[in-house]
This record gives C-alpha cells, structure tokens and sequence, in this order.
C-alpha cells in the first residue's frame, strides 16, 4: 500500500510538544464536561432513550487520533461521543442529536448511538455490538481499494471482543493485509459482566496473535502512552504492513448506561481508579509539574471548555424538533 | 444566578423515583462529578452527580421522600458569593415533552409503468440467466472502476454456480475477491468499503446463507441513511440463488423474498427470464442504494432473448406483463413466471383468458401494474415459492384490498409453498412447492369455475 505525504506528524519515538499536552488536556476535559451535561440533561428527559457515557475513558480517543491524519476513518460502537469530538465533530450537532432536534448531525433521527460525518470521516456510531469492527474492516478495503493512503480505525468493547464478527474481521484484515488498526477499549465490564466472566483468556490482546495480526496492549489512563503506542501502529500499518490490535485498558465511571446503577463492582474499585488513574488529574500534574500551565492556565482552559458545553446545550434547546415530513425522508437515495 | 438541581430521569421510562439519601449537606462545596444523593428508581439505586461546580443552597426535598416527579427541583446550586435565600426554586417545564405534530401521510403509491423496458430494442440475442448476470456485472465493472465482486468461490473457482466465470481473468484478484467462508464478516466489509466509497457486489452462495449476515444486511446496509439524516448512502448489491433448488433439503430451499421486502431502505429485485437479470442487475449496481438480487439455480441455465445492446438497463419498480390477458390476472415472480405461464396456456384451453404479471421488482412493488391489471379481470391470484404466511401474497392481497376493493368480483387465491420445511424425499418436496395445477386450481376457483 503507498502512504501519501501527509502533514508532519511526529513518529513513534518522539515525545508529544508541550502544545500537544495542552491539548490532549483540553481535548480530554471536553469529553468529560460534555459527557456530564448530558447526564444532567438526560436527568431533565431532554436526551431519551439509551445514552451511554464515556466518562473515564477520555484518553483511549485522545491519544489515538492524535495520531490519525486527515483522509483516515474512524467507526466505534454505541458509546460514541466522545469519539465524535475527539474527531473534530461540533458539540452543538452532537448535543442537538442527543436532544433529537433538526439541528443534529443527523437531522434527530439517529440519537445518541448513530451519528455521522462523513466530513471528519465517522462513520458512527453502532448499536449493534460488534457490527462496526467488519464495517471499519471494510472502510479500511476501501483505503486500499482506492490506494488513498488513509487507514481505519475500529474501536470497540470488551464485550464486543467476544462476538464472533470480531474474529471473522481479524482474519480477512489479515489476510488481505488491509490499513486497520482495531482498538480494543477494555474498561473492564461489558454491560454489567466483567471480563474474568465473559472471556476464557483475560489477554485480550493476544487473541489476535492466531491470525498473524500485530498486538500491543496499552494503558488506556494514560493519554501520553496510548498516543505513543498509537504511533507504533499507526506507523506500521501504514507502511503497508497489515492491521493492528491494540488493547487500552481503561475504566468507566459511570454506568453502562444511564439507567445502571453499577452495582456489579465494588465502589472502592470505582474510587481508587479515579484517585489514581484518571487520565485527566494525571496529565494535569504532569502540566503543572512540567510548569507549563500554572493555575490561571487551567481556569482559562476550564472555561474555554465549559463555554463551549454550555452552549451546546444552549443550542440543543433551542433547536426546534424535526419537521414532521422528515419521517418520510432518506429512507431511500432516489436513483 | 443559582442553579436549581433536579430530579433526574434516569432510565428511558422514569417519571417518579424517592430519593433515599442525601451525601451533601447545605454549604458543601462541590464540583463535577461530585456524588449528591441516592436515587432510588423502579429498577435501581442511582447516584446522581453534579454537574456544576459550586456550593449546596438548600436541600428541598427531605430524604427519603416517595415518588418525586422527574424535573422536580430538589436543591440549588450557589455560585461563588451568592446566599441560599437569593434562589428561590422554579421548575422548569419540559420541552422535548412537547405534543407531537400530526405525522405527514406517506407518499402517494407509484404511478403505473408506462412501458417494461426493453420493448424499444430490435436487435436480440439468446442467452442464459447465468450469461446475462455475468455480461451484466462485467459491463458494470468496465463502466465502473469502484464496482468489485466478492464472495466465496467468485474467483478461482469461477463461481459456486459459474455466476462469475470469466471475470477473474479480465479484472483481476483486486475486483475480484475470493472471501473465507465467513457470511457475516464479508456483509458487514461489504457494507463498509460501500459507505468508504466503493460499490460491492456482495454474492452468496446461497441466500440461505446470507441469515448469517442478515444483521449486516439489515441495521447497518438497510436503515443507516435514515439515521445519518441522509449522509451515509450505501450502495451495495447483495446477490445470489434465493429459494427452492432441487432435493437440497429444508436449510437450502427457502425463499427469502418476504424476508427482505419487509425493510425500509432495501430495494427487492427477484428476476424471471435472462432480460430481466441482466437489465435488473446493471440498474442493481448502478443505484445508490442496497439491493437485494435475488436470483434462482434453476433458472440459471435457462434460455431467453436478450436485447443486444450495451445501454440496456431495466428500471427497478416496474413490474411486465408478461401474457395479456382478460379474465384472471396471475401476480409472480422468479421461476413461478414460468409456472404461471404454463398455467396460463392451460386455462386457454379451457376459455379463460389469464394475464400474467412478472413483478421484477419486489420492494418497491409496481402495485399500479396489479390494480390496472385487476380492475380490467377482476379476479387475482398470487403465486410464490414461500410460504403464504406473511408473504408476498398476503401483502398484495392487503394492498388490493385497500387500493381495489371494488374492482374485486371473487377473493384474491394465494399460491404458495406449503406451510412445512422443505423436505427432501422427491414426491413430498413436489407436494411441498407450488405447482402449475394449484395456479390452475386458483385461477379456476377466483372465476367460479
């Protein structure tokens, strides 16, 4: 497969800039604040329906589409927000969706788990477990296909990784060496089942090894290594040399979805992971310890952040419904 | 200005809960994701969170009180230097609860075909089904460097059914992809090297098979333009034998046309004659849209008149009257055109002049064509190879119910499979499909004779 010269993006290796931190931090802190704000407005019966939240697993999406590049795909599962901002898609349209206003991403008819854009390259957003790993598989033929030099990405659950579609995929991209890097988001519980009570082999990672498919394993908490491990595949599939199976093992704070108390895990395990883990506080020390923001820095960016959400919310509002004669459009293209 | 916080619904259905425990007190300091109180639901027990930073008001609402309505405020939330007593309470109503607005009516039914496609050509040539859906795909793949075939044996093998025979050598093992035995894999790739920009033409083996991936077929080909709000088009065709062979048992016998002209967002195309497979299928990989092809073994070997021409394509949703006729229309399609033909010559013998209609397109079905056609017979019966139950049949009796209830002078017959798996024997899988006499029987039964 040839790469195009893309935009310099630093290869594996090289540590992210000072600039680059500042942004995964904000990047990160808009995912959490966004993700709250929509609790709080599902709470109000403003956002119907399922909504799943990414709260805790802010740095698995952050340090992975830094490095992806323009031209690439990225395709994941229900709980989808936070990928949508991470790839650049307005809070206002995805906080409109989630309210199921006209001024969504897709016009109120997809809601929380079906948004896209074909412009920033997602292509949602599925709620069917495991049904976006051969569609990202399939966006990443097409990269090949057409010789565009872009890759996909397919994230997915724990849970997801035990559908059989999963290994089917494993085994074509492989086959065909095609541009994919499947992430395995591991927050440990899929729904309310742990992975210890799903999966025969808690490895999940190396479950891709009996299809000749590169593996690593990351800790998803940690933005800095997942970016860093994110170049290494990266790198290498797009040098041609066939997909990537990267395990982030990461943690959920909140339920699966709103209506689940979580009582399936002890609330110590919840508190020690944000005492100690949480992807947000840590890179903030580092920040601070680094001397690259002070205490203005962060309030400035707490409120760059907050602004935006509170707009968004704001906006999805006052956004009107959809018309009614939208229920009888896009069912077909007309040919 | 303080911040009332409230009752939260926190599962799709909640209306009311208690809230059982608070775990801040008024003049607490509290910030996003700190944990305010319990909540206990039908179903569970739930924390809520803040949301915003700042300092606990007043509690409103006393632990342990029953049935809270949803959107009730339940504390406030103070700002930097505001006291609780600036904040009086006001609820807030809730706007995604508003009256909903009449839905639109659905869009009017097709008007009539003004002609069947292909009548405009003179020069004919005689192929098989199986010669025609290749000369289709490959004049396709010519026309269109994104279009590609993949499938089990579609490659080296040339085709489980020698559908693809040929195209390996001319397009090459890129367009021309050999998969593993993998239905639900290869659907679901399909689907996403379609929205990523490329037009696949996804065979099975069998329709049979493809309950595998019918998941693919149908949540992520079928419904995802609707819930992009019209962005993610997927313009697929899925294509392969569908129904009855001969003596392959009950898991490799059904027809599955039912199946998918259920679905909104999938066209249904089930060809008769080689015309039809090759018009239909050039205008399959030309929409936008997913396309459901389904074809049948039986068929493939068989001999029609094709027009000899490289701009011959058939519009989907047009069904052909295939015999004129006055007194009973006979509705089929696939192989049970040929059955009704037949049954058509018969009854001639006998003074009933039968009009045969070869639906073509299944979803969306050409029902101006059957109504035209019913209110000059009258009399109509419907013919399939599955099963009556929630079939083809039974929606296009509902639909001349409906749309023809007048013009109707006996009730619509269905002929169809009987209500069993298909068996292997040879007299009970005869007995099992619809035959010639049972559309005789039919046709006879609708015009009292």
């Amino acid at each position: 497969m040839a790469t195009k010269k893309a935009p310099a993006k630093s290869g594996a290796g090289n540590a992210p800039t000072t600039a680059e931190l500042i942004k995964f931090y904000k990047d990160m802190l808009l995912i959490r604040r966004f993700e709250e704000r929509a609790g709080q407005l599902y709470g109000m019966g403003l956002i119907g329906g399922f909504c799943h939240l990414y709260i805790g697993q802010e740095a698995v999406v952050v340090g992975l589409q830094a490095c992806a590049r323009p031209g690439d795909s990225v395709v994941t599962s229900y709980r989808d927000h936070g990928h949508m901002l991470a790839c650049g898609m307005e809070a206002n349209g995805v906080m409109a969706e989630l309210t199921g206003r006209a001024t969504g991403y897709s016009k109120g008819k997809g809601g929380s788990m079906h948004m896209f854009s074909r412009e920033k390259g997602f292509y949602g957003g599925h709620g069917i477990v495991g049904a976006q790993v051969p569609i990202g598989t399939g966006l990443a033929f097409a990269h090949k296909y057409k010789n565009d030099g872009g890759i996909a990405m397919a994230y997915m659950g724990d849970g997801a990784f035990n559908q059989g579609q999963v290994y089917e995929s494993l085994n074509m991209a492989s086959l065909w060496d095609l541009p994919v890097l499947y992430v395995i988001e591991n927050n440990k519980y899929g729904m309310g089942t742990s992975v210890e009570r799903s999966s025969a082999s808690t490895d999940l990672a190396s479950r891709g090894q009996p299809y000749n498919v590169k593996s690593m394993t990351v800790d998803g908490m940690d933005v800095v290594a997942v970016r860093e491990a994110g170049l290494e595949a990266t790198d290498y599939i797009r040098a041609g040399k066939g997909p990537v199976l990267m395990e982030a093992q990461t943690y959920r704070y909140r339920g699966h979805s709103m209506s689940d108390p979580a009582k399936y895990r002890t609330k110590e395990e919840l508190q020690k992971m944000r005492a100690e883990h949480d992807p947000i506080d840590n890179l903030r020390h580092t920040l601070l310890n680094m001397k690259a923001l002070d205490d203005e820095g962060f309030k400035a960016i707490d409120k760059d952040v907050k602004d935006v959400v509170m707009a968004s919310a704001e906006f999805a509002q006052k956004s009107p419904e959809p018309d009614p004669a939208e229920l009888w459009t896009d069912i077909v293209v007309a040919a | 200005m303080a911040i009332d916080i409230l009752m939260p619904a926190l599962s799709p259905t909640m209306t009311e809960g208690k809230l059982a425990k608070w775990l801040v007190k008024e003049g607490d300091r509290v910030s996003s994701g700190t944990v305010l109180a319990e909540i206990e639901t039908d179903k569970a027990t739930m924390e809520l969170e803040a949301a915003d930073e700042g300092r606990i008001g007043k509690l409103l609402v006393a632990a342990g009180t029953e049935a809270v309505p949803v959107n009730q405020p339940i504390a406030t939330l103070l700002a930097e230097g505001e006291k609780a007593s600036d904040a009086p309470a006001v609820a807030k109503a809730a706007p995604a609860a508003a009256a909903k607005a009449p839905a639109a009516a659905a869009p009017p039914p097709p008007k009539a075909a003004e002609s069947a496609g292909e009548a405009q050509y003179s020069t004919w040539k005689t192929q098989t089904v199986r010669e025609a859906l290749r000369d289709a795909m490959a004049e396709e793949m010519r026309r269109d460097p994104n279009v590609f075939l993949m499938g089990e044996e579609v490659g080296q093998y040339q085709g489980a059914y020698k559908i693809s025979q040929g195209l390996l050598d001319e397009f090459g093992a890129k367009r021309v992809v050999d998969t593993p035995i993998t239905e639900h894999g290869f659907a679901g790739l399909g689907v996403g090297a379609a929205f990523g920009g490329l037009r696949p033409i996804v065979e099975f083996m069998t329709f049979n098979f493809a309950m595998q991936a019918v998941d693919h077929i149908i949540n992520s080909a079928a419904k995802t333009l609707y819930m992009s709000g019209g962005q993610m088009g997927c313009p697929i065709v899925f294509r392969g034998p569908n129904g009855a062979a001969a003596r392959v048992g009950a898991q490799h016998s059904q027809c599955y046309a039912s199946w998918y002209a259920h679905i909104p967002g999938l066209k249904v195309v089930a060809p008769w004659s080689a015309a039809d497979a090759k018009g239909l299928m050039k205008a399959a990989i030309r929409d936008p849209n997913p396309v459901i092809f389904l074809e049948n073994e039986i068929l493939y070997g068989q001999s029609f008149p094709v027009p000899d021409a490289a701009d011959f394509v058939l519009p989907i949703g047009q069904a052909k009257i295939e015999r004129p006729g006055k007194d009973v229309t006979i509705v089929a399609f696939s192989i049970m055109v040929s059955k009704a033909l037949k049954a058509a010559e018969k009854l001639a013998q006998e003074g009933i002049d039968a009009e045969v209609i070869n639906l073509r397109t299944i979803r969306p079905m050409d029902t101006a064509t059957i109504l035209t056609s019913l209110q000059k017979t009258n009399r109509l019966v419907t013919c399939e190879e599955g099963w009556a139950t929630s079939g083809i049949g039974s929606e296009i009796a509902a639909v001349v119910m409906e749309q023809g209830f007048d013009y109707l002078d006996a009730p619509v017959a269905r002929v169809s499979g009987k209500d069993v798996p298909m068996p292997y024997a040879a007299n009970l899988e005869t007995m099992a499909l619809p035959q010639v006499q049972d559309i005789i029987d039919a046709a006879k039964a609708v015009c009292y004779r």
